[in-house]
């Protein structure tokens, strides 16, 4: 390998490294802070990454699946990259926020994580430490808002996705997206309004999150990117919970696995088709 | 076309259909040739197959002054490219559960399978697409925001579209 990618101590808490010197290597750290996920440094878009050499990635065992994906999906061969993976005992939702990880400040994704062993990786380190404190709200978040009338649902989204200010943010974080040419940049014809209007925010917030239907990873990236806090993450979820319940599928670090949308059965439910 | 309008309802809703071309298309051509009586407010697009039907396709129509969406085409097990309508169940059926998690009404998207010799079908998802729309009411999610490009069956129906 000629470049690891991981985490290192930085200014304002830890950020991304690459690392192509050994010695530099012993700056490398984890801990609960380490919340972004790396693999979006792997896909082929990002060739400034490429360009350092064969690569290394430092990941926790959610991020694996981001890994997973990749190689599922073709955008990247399991032999070219070499994957170190971190026991995870949870992060917190704002590493910039510098605070301990506690039910107050854990990612909503870690409760209940299933992916604290990173099977993909060919190097694991670290002991296997406590599980993530208890608390996620999400879920019950969900079931709060299916509860409430259509139009009260409906005037709640279009008040967070009227504050999106179309940057792509979310796009740009996301492991699994890496279209080289997204549908949203297209203009002939032009299927997503690109300006900030509630017709262009519903348009795209439905289609990245339709293209991310049981292909989504939970690493929440595409949340913490958000720079107008849309909770994007209850979108992603609500969908995982459709794969899980209609098509037994659940987030995997198993690239042989194909994705719901990619597959099918003859006897998938259909009651809403008359 | 205009004679089966509902002249005494105030609101007329506008559907969009998108069928695919070698089943529910074949069955509302023969609900034509049948001379089958129904509500007139469906437009069909035809596509290839179900599978053809991107999800964008229906934002689209409810962006462009749709009040309603059908969504029809092969049973499963005839579609004419063999799986494009297992595809497409899936697709919609996480797309039903965004949408509707989004706050859309359920009625607005109707889903149904209608085969070529099911025009009598096609009848009934017509007319019972368009009742429930016609309960639902105008959507009007984005007030003052139709584009002026639906088009429109008509000069009347065009002044009808620019009072909204």
């Amino acid at each position: 390998m000629q470049v690891v990618i991981g985490w290192e101590e930085g200014p304002r808490g830890v950020r991304p490294a690459f690392v192509t010197d050994p010695a530099s290597a012993r700056g490398l750290v984890f801990d609960e802070r380490c919340t972004q996920n790396l693999v979006p440094y792997l896909s082929p878009r990002r060739t400034h990454v490429a360009r350092l050499g064969r690569p290394a990635v430092v990941v926790k065992g959610c991020d694996a699946r981001a890994v997973a994906g990749l190689v599922r999906e073709t955008q990247l061969k399991r032999e070219d990259v070499v994957v170190i993976g971190v026991r995870c005992g949870g992060v917190v939702a704002d590493p910039t926020s510098l605070e301990a990880l506690s039910p107050a400040t854990v990612s909503d994704r870690c409760p209940g994580c299933t992916a604290r062993e990173p099977h993909l990786a060919d190097h694991v380190v670290g002991e296997m430490p406590p599980p993530p404190p208890a608390g996620s709200r999400r879920d019950a978040r969900i079931a709060e808002l299916e509860k409430m009338e259509p139009a009260a649902r409906w005037a709640f989204w279009q008040e967070e996705l009227g504050r999106c200010v179309r940057c792509h943010a979310c796009r740009e974080a996301c492991p699994m997206c890496f279209c080289e040419r997204c549908v949203a940049d297209k203009t002939q014809p032009q299927w997503v309004e690109s300006s900030p209007h509630p017709r262009g925010n519903f348009a795209w917030h439905v289609t990245r999150a339709l293209h991310q239907a049981g292909r989504c990873i939970d690493c929440g990236e595409c949340e913490r990117a958000c720079p107008v806090d849309i909770p994007l993450g209850l979108l992603n979820r609500k969908l995982a919970q459709v794969a899980s319940e209609q098509f037994g599928h659940v987030p995997t670090d198993d690239p042989a696995v194909p994705s719901p949308v990619g597959a099918f059965k003859k006897d998938d439910p259909q009651e809403f088709i008359l | 076309m205009h004679a089966t309008l509902d002249k005494e309802s105030p609101f007329e809703p506008r559907l969009t259909a998108f069928v695919c071309n070698w089943c529910t298309y074949t069955g509302a051509d023969l609900a034509g040739t049948s001379r089958l009586q129904m509500d007139a407010n469906v437009r069909i697009v035809r596509l290839p197959c179900t599978g053809r039907i991107d999800p964008l396709f229906i934002v689209k129509a409810f962006e462009r002054g749709a009040d309603g969406v059908i969504v029809s085409g092969c049973h499963p097990a005839d579609c004419h490219y063999t799986s494009g309508n297992y595809h497409a169940r899936r697709r919609f059926a996480f797309f039903k559960e965004l949408v509707e998690f989004l706050g859309l009404p359920e009625g607005r998207i109707t889903f149904s399978w209608v085969s070529a010799s099911e025009g009598q079908k096609w009848r009934e998802v017509v007319n019972d697409a368009t009742a429930r729309v016609r309960a639902l009411g105008p959507f009007a999610a984005y007030p003052g925001t139709a584009l002026p490009s639906f088009p429109a069956a008509s000069p009347a129906d065009a002044a009808k579209g620019a009072a909204r």
